[in-house]
């Protein structure tokens, strides 16, 4: 019978964190500030690149990714992990890399990611056409859905309706996420917004306007992975990985059982049971907000509210600064950084809330943190708990 | 002596579906084992596993299970809609209601097939829906 996983808990820790290009990146390619975000995760751990002998990430465009990545560093890795899953890859990169780490594969795992899709030539519509072709969807495509706005847009009308969610309550995800970037000095969007500017934005696939949607930047993160005894005498206090799952049920929207219920659900439970912990145990929350819905689906389908129940709890500023749980601290998808997949930034913003390194921003005292990556039309889920060796 | 190429001659399901669709057919899969309809066309049954499936012609109605304008600017054809329908079959696909404003599309609506003919090559034959009539 398959176990929780939970022998896996707390044996490996995320020791170092990096970010580069946020924002616009002028002139440099998606290698040169992946590499800039990894140089800067390994010096953050202590490290030297030459310590690193795993590498984990993924590329919108290139499908061997792995391979031109450790080619550029320089390294011979004796793990490698290419999974591509849209926007989840890097928070489901945690498992397999701390399998790995505590079966003694490998020593220090680097999981990296960088995007220019903001400034590139190739922008968002071309890698669109392109994927038409490779990675056909007939029975969508023909009818042409916004990718991937529409899809999402389709979960959010058949919330509104099943459950009686407001364009508003959408929108206090939005203004709760711009309220946190505000404080954040690397977010992208940092003007004031209010819930009428969300309303009387341009829509682009009802029920979501502009401001229900990410933005569209440049960025790169990185991450390092070593086991636990070593985490203790590196550079940074160490965060733990207490639970970590994947789960998937569709591809296509068209294929989803219930749009309103996410495979956050089980992605969820099985993180959670991994960690031992519960969601009344979290102290702060960072979910994948491609849209302003994502937020709600996921704090109902984690356990932090009953299923249509979420736009009542996000209501009147509960998660936003001074709210009654923390969500999106660095600002989100909406506003702080989106470069095409964005469960990189999740992650570190987690680590670095862990660390107390969040300035103005900063939840005093947290201890445990839950990250949630979503990937394609709400298609994957990956759910991670994080701790400080308090959690343990 | 001249070699021979193994050759596969009848078309997958995609092709299946496809050319029925051309003539102005629009056909959805029974599994014969598990008994469930499957929609989009396969050579396994992805509830059962079984691979006993069976072209069905659906009734063609169905409700609309959600719905969506998509925003675009009139000298680019103006704003059209999409949406997810449940057919009476209990699959579920994605298509558009004509004969509607896109905005007007309801949810719980009801709906029936029709086949509309191919365009050009980039736009094959379709399933798309209309309203069925209040009557």
């Amino acid at each position: 019978m398959a176990s929780n996983g939970s022998h896996l808990r707390g044996g490996v820790a995320i020791v170092g964190v990096g970010q580069a290009g946020l924002g616009e990146a002028h002139g440099k390619t998606e290698m040169e500030i992946l590499v800039e975000a990894a140089k800067a995760a390994v010096k953050d751990a202590g490290l030297s690149m030459r310590d690193i002998d795993g590498i984990a990430t993924a590329s919108v465009g290139a499908t061997m990714w792995v391979m031109p990545v450790a080619e550029y560093l320089g390294i011979q890795p004796k793990f490698v992990d290419s999974t591509m899953i849209g926007g989840s890859s890097f928070v489901s990169h945690m498992l397999p890399a701390m399998m790995a780490l505590e079966a003694g594969l490998c020593d220090a795992v680097l999981v990296c990611y960088g995007s220019n899709q903001r400034t590139s030539t190739v922008g968002r519509a071309g890698i669109g056409k392109v994927r038409a072709v490779l990675d056909p969807q007939p029975y969508e495509n023909p009818y042409q859905p916004l990718a991937p706005i529409t899809s999402y847009a389709l979960a959010a009308a058949r919330h509104m309706h099943q459950y009686g969610t407001t364009r508003t309550q959408l929108a206090e995800v939005a203004v709760a996420a711009r309220q946190w970037a505000r404080m954040n000095p690397e977010a992208m969007m940092r003007d004031p917004l209010s819930i009428e500017d969300v309303l009387g934005a341009r829509m682009v696939s009802d029920p979501l306007s502009v401001r229900d949607c990410c933005l569209v930047t440049d960025g790169a993160g990185a991450y390092v992975m070593v086991r636990a005894d070593r985490a203790k005498s590196l550079a940074k206090p160490p965060v733990y990985v207490l639970g970590n799952a994947t789960a998937t049920w569709h591809r296509q929207i068209s294929s989803m059982p219930d749009v309103t219920v996410t495979a956050a659900q089980e992605s969820g439970a099985r993180a959670f049971a991994m960690a031992g912990l519960k969601p009344s145990d979290v102290d702060v929350l960072e979910l994948y907000d491609a849209f302003t819905i994502n937020t709600i689906l996921f704090l109902e389908d984690l356990g932090f509210c009953a299923k249509g129940e979420g736009g009542a709890f996000v209501s009147g500023g509960a998660i936003a600064p001074g709210g009654r749980l923390p969500v999106n601290t660095n600002g989100g998808g909406l506003s702080c950084v989106h470069p095409g997949m964005y469960g990189m930034f999740i992650t570190i913003e987690a680590v670095r809330q862990l660390r107390g390194e969040c300035g103005e921003r900063q939840v005093a005292g947290a201890e445990i943190a839950l990250v949630h990556g979503n990937g394609g039309t709400l298609s994957s889920q990956s759910t991670a708990l994080l701790g400080t060796a308090a959690a343990l | 002596m001249p070699q021979s190429i193994p050759a596969v001659t009848d078309p997958g399901p995609d092709k299946q579906y496809a050319e029925a669709l051309a003539a102005g057919q629009f056909r959805i899969q029974l599994c014969g084992g598990c008994h469930r309809h499957v929609f989009y066309p396969r050579n396994i049954c992805p509830h059962c596993g079984g691979d006993a499936l069976a072209w069905t012609t659906p009734a063609g109605t169905g409700t609309v299970y959600s719905t969506s304008v998509v925003r675009r600017k009139p000298d680019a054809g103006g704003d059209y809609n999409v949406v997810l329908v449940d057919l009476d079959e209990g699959v579920r696909m994605m298509s558009r209601v004509e004969g509607i404003a896109p905005a007007e599309v309801r949810i719980g609506m009801r709906v029936k097939a029709r086949v509309a003919p191919a365009k050009s090559d980039t736009e094959p034959a379709l399933v798309v829906f209309d309203l069925v009539g209040e009557g």
